[in-house]
């Protein structure tokens, strides 16, 4: 009997509070957004029509979806014809040259949702790889530190925006580009742009974990005359881990914002651009358009957040510690 | 009379502040035989652990020096392995680890892959943690911690062991518990051992000789007292011994009547509370009561 008294016992008070706030609370409080946008949206009026509510951007969505499998759909008729095309040429003349060309149709919304990702974490990860060991150097030495406070100091406000043009300035002088290129100019300008920004958050954040590794333990390293690099490696960067994070996840967030702005700033292909071809493009459903295109940007940053956050997760030796 | 091991002589210890250079210690000898364990006891803020710093090499003197086996001390080394208060292991590293680290670093080439692991387990037994050697720091209890902190310090085989107020923060029969295990590795190995501690009972118990440090600032050695008793001691046999007594009465009357902080201040009428330090079976910190009577007595005064 006792174990059957067990087995059904399966909703107390308790499991309700936790189910309440972890689950039915936030799901209320999109309910309540989406109804507020929906009641308050058709009464502003602006010259593209009634600003859009939640049901008119969602068969915005699925307007793209469509578009997106239809685009591809002619890609692969593109290619078909082409490859018959190709066929008959060299049954004509088996010596006659083939010529395979790329399909140049428009890239969809999906498309440009790739670009973007790819282009972010370009910048993000070639960012990290030199802002990490910078800001460790920074933090184990105060002469480095002092000599690069000050660039650290002026560069990090600049708004990466302001880089923009002498980054394409740069980039097109230097970078020749061939039809086999391995980077378009214009992914090589928005990465870069989006490196430049991700820089001073991730040197700061880290020189200061490296800073704050504690005494004894750099007293324990300093008994047991440990190299530098074992120091490094054993010491300095499994206490800095938090704050590394901390700067990568700053850096992350600010990179996605720049780059939307970038790509809508110098048209390179990407989310930015969609929305701003969308706004020149002015039709009836071009509000809708965008505002998909705001709520994808919103849940590609919320799940690049995450997905750092589950690095931390798994690269963090105190799991006992609550991430946010 | 054995060959002095140690020799710490004429230091001086001066740190800079922003209201200038602040005297530590001024003067300080000290000899110290192989073997032997010698407790440096004293207020707290007197300057004990600058000492046990200067020795290890974390610090360096500002006038004077240390020798040991002939050789001026000048950077920090595993030949004087440290115990530090807060345990300092690394916490991301299990137990094996912590020490597996200081094993790799000194014996690395001296030692096969199969001896290092001999040598780490062997060590983990002498302080007796065999059985949680891949627990992390924060899945033991502080005294296990410590434990391992001494395990590493051992695992360096050093020629002389420091210990900074070792078992200042552990509860009382942990602490016990470690002095005996402390007591029993001299026996077997015969290191010599420098201990700092504020705690009497602990000082008589386990050194061969109490050095009592004056006040700060500008501390110096005091006195030394010599403890007769043969090693190792019994802590239950030996507390009713008249030389214990003795030695335990010469220490208060050092730290309470010559050299009581701030003793000028105080009045005839108001005794100090001798308890306070006896009862290191009664609190886990006894530092901070302490710091805190004393406080509270100078309140009073100038209330």
């Amino acid at each position: 009997m006792s174990s059957q008294s067990i087995e059904f016992r399966t909703f107390n008070k308790g499991d309700f509070k936790a189910f309440f706030t972890s689950f039915a609370t936030p799901i209320l409080g999109v309910l309540i957004f989406l109804m507020l946008w929906g009641l308050l949206a058709p009464k502003v009026v602006t010259s593209l029509g009634a600003v859009p509510g939640p049901k008119q951007v969602y068969s915005q969505f699925l307007a793209l979806v469509d578009e997106h499998k239809s685009e591809r759909q002619s890609e692969v008729a593109f290619y078909e014809r082409q490859e018959v095309r190709n066929a008959k040429k060299l049954a004509n003349d088996p010596n006659a040259k083939i010529k395979v060309r790329r399909y140049a149709g428009n890239p969809t919304f999906f498309d440009q949702i790739i670009t973007s990702v790819v282009t972010v974490m370009a910048g993000f990860l070639l960012a990290s790889l030199i802002a990490i060991p910078i800001g460790i150097v920074a933090g184990l030495s105060k002469t480095v530190y002092a000599a690069l406070n000050p660039l650290v100091q002026i560069f990090k406000p600049v708004s990466p925006l302001a880089w923009l043009p002498i980054v394409t300035m740069i980039v097109s002088a230097t970078y020749v580009t061939s039809d086999d290129a391995w980077f378009d100019k214009s992914f090589l300008n928005s990465a870069i742009t989006v490196l430049l920004c991700c820089l001073w958050p991730t040197i700061i954040s880290t020189a200061v974990g490296v800073t704050n590794v504690s005494k004894d333990l750099q007293n324990v390293s300093h008994v047991l005359r440990l190299s530098w690099w074992t120091h490094v490696r054993k010491i300095v960067l499994p206490s800095a881990i938090p704050m590394i994070f901390t700067g990568l996840r700053l850096s992350l967030g600010i990179a996605w914002m720049v780059l939307i702005a970038a790509e809508m700033l110098s048209q390179n292909p990407g989310l930015g651009k969609f929305v701003w071809d969308e706004f020149q493009n002015g039709s009836s459903n071009s509000l809708g358009r965008i505002m998909v295109a705001v709520v994808v940007i919103g849940l590609i940053g919320f799940l690049l957040d995450r997905v750092m956050l589950y690095m931390q997760k798994k690269v963090s030796w105190d799991k006992s510690v609550a991430l946010r | 009379m054995e060959k002095i091991h140690l020799e710490l002589t004429g230091v001086n210890m001066d740190f800079p502040t922003p209201q200038g250079s602040f005297r530590a210690l001024e003067n300080v000898n000290l000899k110290v035989k192989k073997g032997e364990f010698v407790s440096i006891i004293g207020h707290s803020g007197c300057g004990k652990s600058t000492v046990l710093n200067v020795i290890a090499g974390l610090y360096q003197a500002t006038a004077g020096g240390v020798i040991l086996n002939g050789k001026e001390v000048t950077d920090p080394g595993p030949e004087r392995a440290m115990v530090f208060q807060n345990h300092s292991l690394l916490p991301w590293l299990s137990a094996y680890e912590n020490v597996e680290l200081a094993v790799n670093t000194i014996f690395k080439g001296k030692k096969s892959k199969a001896e290092m692991r001999e040598w780490i387990e062997h060590n983990m037994q002498l302080v007796h943690m065999e059985h949680a050697l891949h627990k992390r720091p924060d899945e033991i209890s502080g005294g296990m911690k410590q434990r391992v902190g001494i395990a590493r310090a051992l695992a360096m085989e050093p020629e002389v062991l420091l210990l900074d107020e070792p078992f200042g923060a552990l509860d009382a029969l942990t602490r016990a518990h470690l002095q005996d295990s402390v007591m029993e590795i001299q026996a077997d190995l015969g290191n010599t051992m420098m201990m700092v501690t504020h705690d009497v009972d602990e000082a008589v118990l386990l050194s061969d000789r109490i050095v009592m440090m004056t006040n700060g600032p500008a501390a110096t050695v005091g006195e030394i007292l010599e403890v007769n008793l043969p090693q190792p001691r019994d802590r239950i046999k030996v507390s009713e011994s008249k030389q214990y007594n003795h030695c335990r009465h010469e220490v208060l009357r050092f730290l309470y009547e010559r050299h009581g902080k701030k003793a000028e201040e105080l009045t005839e009428d108001e005794t100090i509370d001798e308890t306070v330090v006896n009862s290191s079976l009664d609190d886990s910190e006894e530092n901070p009561v302490v710091d805190f009577k004393e406080s509270q007595q100078i309140k009073n005064k100038v209330a």
